[in-house]
């Protein structure tokens, strides 16, 4: 692996003298070690290389590279990474063609969901100590990597969704106050449609994941307009008995209020068409228009990497949380994230593992930005960034987290009918009814 | 034939010496490929010292490979060379086909006859040919079939001919080459700029705005044409190879019929339809029987593009999603399987091609 | 057998065109005329495309991704001479609205309202805190252009990190060298030895008789339109367990083997079509087939070889699925492709899809220049020599 000037070197550097801090070379503060962490601290697996595939490429490949940088030097594992594009199908046929990678991270656990199906999953509580789980996941972490019985993985990072981003100075300009209830979002969308514009900008085009910025949409209201038990229930059921419907009222209602925001005339700049056929990263750039097409965008934090270069996070731009509509069901927070999931059963694959389970493993990357730490043993100071440090202060802050929905939900519901389905209603190929059947219809059974 | 001087006369018997030399350097040239391949595989050196260590022993040791078992051939006797030989020419293209495409294709009829609950029976088929996606994808493959192929092969006879006639004719060509070149990542990026809905954007809704209209969303709204407007990026892709053959053709239409022609008082257009299309029919049936194959197999122009979405769903986006997003292995299958039986008609008239033919 | 000159078979047709149509010299350059005229609309067209894209990759990032690329040629725009100036206060959106005499409705004011000829008013933000600008049309063009989206895909991005002190570093990524030279060595053995074994198949398959040749040829059109991708999964298989998965010599094989049905199909249509006689007169002076392979039919075959090796050698370089699948996901990125580094490039969610505008071009040199270079095997004559010789 061809690493870098002056970084290249350095490491080398700190890889030939580790024999002075291999021992004891892990953080002090780490409690409850598997065996094989534990060996692999005192320097017991040097030389062992653990292969590691998943889809971060580019600025997040790098940056991957150097927060597990420290771990390497202190064990002399290398945790070789490979990123691609087209993650889904090289993941399974590497899976299924026998060519597995030590460790895969899934990003979509529905995925992983079926591997796990298939037995082709290591169960990982069978070697991190139940201890070290509950106490640095919070429960809805570890519900959530409980697949078929095994704990199929632990949870690396996450990211932020129930999140408005807005212009501050277009906001300051026109007088706008942010709103904290859903009858203030929707009375000041109300306004900015009066005040002569739009008050949002979607796009959900994406290539050929187009549909998924909808699904985003459908999941916050779904989290908002009923009960945690029922989204559980739609997106990964315990039994097919148990499964709630898409044709179910819940789900239509949900869908419903969806249309309230998207569909009323002037909400939405450029209207339905601008929906369908808007690049989901070119969505945003309304905001930052002169004059400004459109004042708020709802999508997750790494939406900061397509705005306009050179905007400033707190001056130029600010987010706030999606306001609940039923006070019944509290605040919610939904977020999406990587588990990281384990093919082979060796020693330093199982340290590697276990490291993940450690807020340690993203220390470098919450300084430089860009994730969020699902670690109970990541203090906020750790965050770089105000966006990223105010964001784990909302996800604390709220009643309930939960995992995106069509995420959870297997390949062919999450990653194809449920967005060919948000996506054909918006465009109106077929009506509401129709395109809920269909992505039920889907549903392996 | 000044080419052919060396006279193999060929012998009714047994040549004992030549099947002995034949069989030894055959030997040899497999153990050179097993060499080979242990340090291909295994070996040190740079990526550069590889590739070219492997060009010289992939295609010297295939030569030396068809040179020794037609040496074994042809030292057989007579009647045993007649049926030996052929196989020494086919057999290696048959055995590499058969391992990385006729048994997974086997192994995906086997698989198409199981649904995702492991019943056997023909449930996928069915719902290939019922789902209303299915139907979709099916209508739109015809479309792209007629109306893609049409265009393909038109639009390059069109250019191969009026190139030929060209003092511009390699300029021209390679302009129109071009796009094949471009791989399909950055063939989404040229019609991005092409088809945004934006207008400062999308260079056609910057021309539908100049000229009054209303800028439009091309590939997701403008349905069910967002069909033809996929079509095209195909068609501007893969002119260039319908161009490529058949200008290839063009140029083994003999001189001397075309003076002749000529001097007869023959119009171009004359020319055209009597002397070079029944010169190269054969090259235009090859031309038309690729296109409506790669048609019906297109893929990566439709996924990038739009996914599938907005009711552009074709077969080959379907059997992708199928195989890999929904692991339902079984519908995939079927889906590869019908589109197997789809090309049979275009098989047949191949067939009946091919059994004209007389042979030595 | 004499090797017709390709030149002179040029200049032959050129004589005949000039002493058979001395007298209808006026209509030949007219037929002329429109002859390259049609021909130069239809590249124009088929340029357009591509030179957005050339254009494109020039252009700074915030310029790609908010105005057209046209837009750095001159032409007549909208250009405001008057800033600021006050709104009319207490209107609504529903009522039309009167500014300098002309009354319109507010989203029309927002989108710009000609007052004369070369003159017009546009209202920009909103109904209580916008303003009025006086737009004037002026020629214009834009005309910042950078190497930047060049040097960045060829040198390689710098990423800014911040370590857990809050220290900032920069991390220089790869350039493309192992990206280009990988596909080079991918490519090449991967575009050759499907040729050759395809050219004796195809002869096979034209000239000799043997049992099972009809079966095995329907074999071959069906593979045409079998998806390559079903074969993934057990290949993938086989090369575990043969240990050739990410290997050169794995993907090469996988190439040949995809690549096989259209190469053999097309090369059999060509072999096909070469005169009977030319063979028989070789068998009567005693020649094997062998021998007629190697020194007549390969040598008559150079158009169509060449215009496969084209295919198959850009097939193979803008591949992006076969080499994920066979060298991506259990090599680390010194031994990925080009494709595959340029996939990279755009970043987990595709923010900086501007880069490709420049990546494109750059992996366009090779196949290009590789069409170029077997372009000149595209010559009239070859045949006509056969005959006569």
């Amino acid at each position: 692996m061809r690493k870098i000037g002056l970084m290249g070197a350095s490491i080398a550097l700190l890889v030939l003298s580790s024999g002075v801090f291999a021992q004891g070379g892990c953080p002090a503060e780490w409690t409850n070690m598997s065996a094989e962490l534990t060996a692999a601290c005192n320097g017991e697996l040097r030389g062992t290389i653990v292969t590691m595939s998943g889809p971060f490429t580019d600025a997040d490949e790098v940056k991957f590279n150097e927060s597990v940088a420290a771990f390497e030097e202190w064990t002399g594992i290398d945790i070789q990474y490979t990123g691609s594009k087209e993650f889904e199908a090289a993941i399974t046929a590497a899976v299924k063609g026998g060519a597995a990678p030590d460790i895969v991270d899934f990003p979509q656990p529905g995925l992983l969901r079926s591997f796990v199906n298939d037995g082709l999953v290591i169960d990982v509580s069978t070697f991190i100590p139940a201890e070290h789980l509950t106490a640095n996941y919070s429960q809805s972490w570890l519900d959530m990597a409980q697949m078929g019985g095994i704990m199929a993985g632990v949870w690396a990072r996450y990211n932020g969704k129930s999140l408005v981003w807005y212009n501050i100075k277009a906001f300051e300009e026109a007088g706008y106050e942010i709103p904290t209830t859903w009858d203030e979002l929707m009375a000041l969308s109300d306004q900015i449609v009066a005040d002569g514009s739009s008050p949002w900008c979607v796009g959900i085009e994406s290539g050929a994941a187009t549909g998924w910025p909808a699904t985003d949409w459908m999941e916050e209201i779904m989290l908002r307009t009923t009960s945690l038990e029922n989204y559980d229930r739609w997106s990964f059921p315990a039994s097919p008995e148990e499964r709630l419907l898409f044709t179910d009222p819940v789900v239509k209602n949900a869908a419903e209020k969806l249309a309230e925001v998207w569909f009323t005339e002037n909400y939405v700049a450029g209207g339905r068409a601008a929906i369908a056929g808007t690049f989901f990263g070119d969505a945003p750039a309304g905001m930052f228009s002169d004059p400004p097409t459109c004042y708020m965008h709802k999508q997750g934090n790494f939406i900061t990497s397509f705005f306009p270069e050179g905007l400033v996070a707190g001056e130029d731009y600010g987010f706030f949380y999606l306001p609940g509509i039923d006070e019944t069901y509290g605040k919610p927070f939904l977020v999406a994230g990587d588990i990281y999931a384990m093919f082979n059963d060796r020693p330093e694959v199982r340290a590697v593992m276990d490291f993940f389970s450690r807020g340690e493993s993203l220390r470098t990357w919450l300084a430089s930005g860009g994730a969020l730490s699902p670690h109970n043993d990541t203090p906020l100071e750790w965050y770089g960034s105000e966006v990223e440090r105010g964001i784990a202060a909302l996800v604390a802050e709220s009643t309930s987290v939960r995992f995106d929905g069509s995420d959870l939900m297997p390949g062919a519901v999450g990653a194809g009918s449920f967005w060919k389905g948000m996506t054909d209603w918006v465009s109106g190929t077929v009506d509401l009814d129709t395109a809920l059947r269909e992505i039920d219809a889907a549903w392996p059974q | 034939m000044a080419v052919l001087t060396e006279k193999a006369k060929i012998n009714p018997d047994l040549k004992p010496d030549r099947l002995a030399v034949g069989l030894g350097g055959l030997a040899s040239i497999l153990i050179i490929f097993v060499l080979g391949f242990l340090w291909l595989r295994d070996g040190q050196a740079t990526q550069v010292v590889k590739a070219f260590v492997a060009i010289v022993w992939g295609v010297s040791g295939v030569a030396g490979l068809y040179f020794f078992a037609n040496m074994s051939a042809e030292s057989l006797p007579e009647r045993w060379m007649k049926r030996v030989q052929p196989f020494v020419f086919v057999g290696p293209a048959m055995a590499l086909l058969g391992w990385y495409l006729a048994i997974p294709t086997l192994r995906t009829f086997f698989a198409s006859l199981y649904n995702q609950q492991g019943e056997f029976g023909l449930s996928n088929y069915v719902a290939v040919f019922t789902e209303r996606i299915m139907v979709e994808a099916w209508t739109n493959n015809i479309l792209w079939m007629i109306v893609g192929t049409t265009l393909t092969v038109s639009l390059g006879l069109l250019i191969a001919i009026l190139a030929d006639r060209s003092r511009f004719e390699n300029i021209a060509k390679s302009l129109i080459f071009m796009p094949m070149a471009i791989s399909m990542v950055g063939a989404g990026v040229i019609w991005k700029f092409v088809y945004d809905r934006n207008p400062d954007i999308g260079l056609l809704n910057a021309v539908v705005q100049s000229a009054g209209g209303e800028p439009q969303a091309w590939l997701s709204l403008v349905q069910p044409w967002n069909n033809l407007f996929l079509i095209v990026v195909m068609v501007w892709l893969q002119t260039g190879y319908a161009m490529v053959l058949i200008s290839a053709a063009i140029k083994g239409v003999p001189d001397d019929l075309l003076e002749a022609a000529r001097v007869d008082g023959a119009t171009e257009v004359q020319i055209f339809f009597r002397i070079i299309i029944p010169s190269i029919a054969g090259t235009l049936v090859t031309v038309i029987t690729t296109v409506i194959i790669f048609t019906l197999k297109i893929f990566d122009v439709v996924m990038v593009m739009t996914g599938g979405q907005f009711g552009t769903e074709v077969i080959g986006v379907r059997f992708y999603r199928e195989m890999f997003t929904s692991r339902n292995d079984g519908y995939a299958s079927a889906i590869a399987i019908v589109l197997l039986l789809a090309v049979v008609p275009v098989m047949i008239y191949n067939l009946r091609q091919f059994s004209k033919r007389e042979t030595f | 057998m004499s090797q017709a000159n390709p030149s002179l078979a040029k200049d032959s047709v050129f004589q005949s065109l000039l002493s058979g149509f001395r007298s209808a010299r006026g209509a030949k350059r007219r037929s002329a005329l429109i002859v390259n005229g049609v021909l130069f609309l239809i590249v124009f067209i088929w340029t357009i495309p591509t030179l957005g894209l050339f254009i494109s990759s020039f252009r700074p990032e915030q310029d790609v991704k908010t105005s057209g690329w046209w837009t750095v040629f001159p032409h007549q725009a909208w250009t405001t001479v008057e800033e600021a100036r006050p709104i009319p206060q207490g209107q609504t959106r529903d009522q039309p609205i009167t500014i300098e005499g002309v009354t319109a409705m507010f989203d029309q004011w927002t989108k710009g309202v000609q007052i004369d000829a070369d003159t017009r008013i546009i209202w920009k933000g909103n109904l209580r805190t916008g303003r009025l600008e006086v737009q004037q049309l002026r020629w214009t063009f834009n005309p910042i252009l950078t190497m930047d989206n060049y040097n960045r895909v060829l040198a390689g991005k710098e990423y800014q990190l911040q370590r857990p002190d809050g220290t900032t570093f920069t991390v220089q990524g790869d350039d493309l060298t192992a990206g280009f030279l990988n596909s080079l060595a991918v490519t090449i053995p991967s575009t050759i030895i499907p040729i050759l074994v395809a050219a004796f198949a195809a002869y096979g398959f034209a000239w000799m008789d043997f049992p099972g040749r009809r079966a095995l040829f329907i074999v071959v059109v069906a593979l045409l339109v079998v998806p390559l991708q079903i074969a993934l999964v057990p290949i993938l298989r086989d090369y575990v367990s043969l240990r050739l998965n990410g290997t050169f010599l794995g993907i090469w094989l996988a190439h040949a083997g995809f690549g096989l049905p259209l190469a053999t199909y097309l090369l059999y249509n060509y072999i096909s079509t070469l005169p009977k006689e030319i063979l028989e007169s070789a068998f009567i002076d005693g020649a094997s087939h062998f021998t007629v392979f190697v020194r007549l039919i390969l040598p008559l075959s150079v158009p169509a070889l060449a215009s496969f090796a084209i295919f198959q050698f850009l097939w193979v370089w803008n591949d992006y699925l076969v080499a994920l699948i066979f060298m991506g996901i259990t090599t680390d990125r010194s031994s990925h492709v080009l494709t595959m580094r340029i996939a990279e490039m755009v970043g987990s969610r595709g923010q900086d899809w501007h880069l490709l505008t420049a990546a494109a071009f750059i992996s366009m040199v090779v196949p290009l220049a590789v069409f170029f270079g077997l372009q000149r095997y595209f010559v009239r004559g070859l045949m006509a020599g056969s005959i006569k010789g």
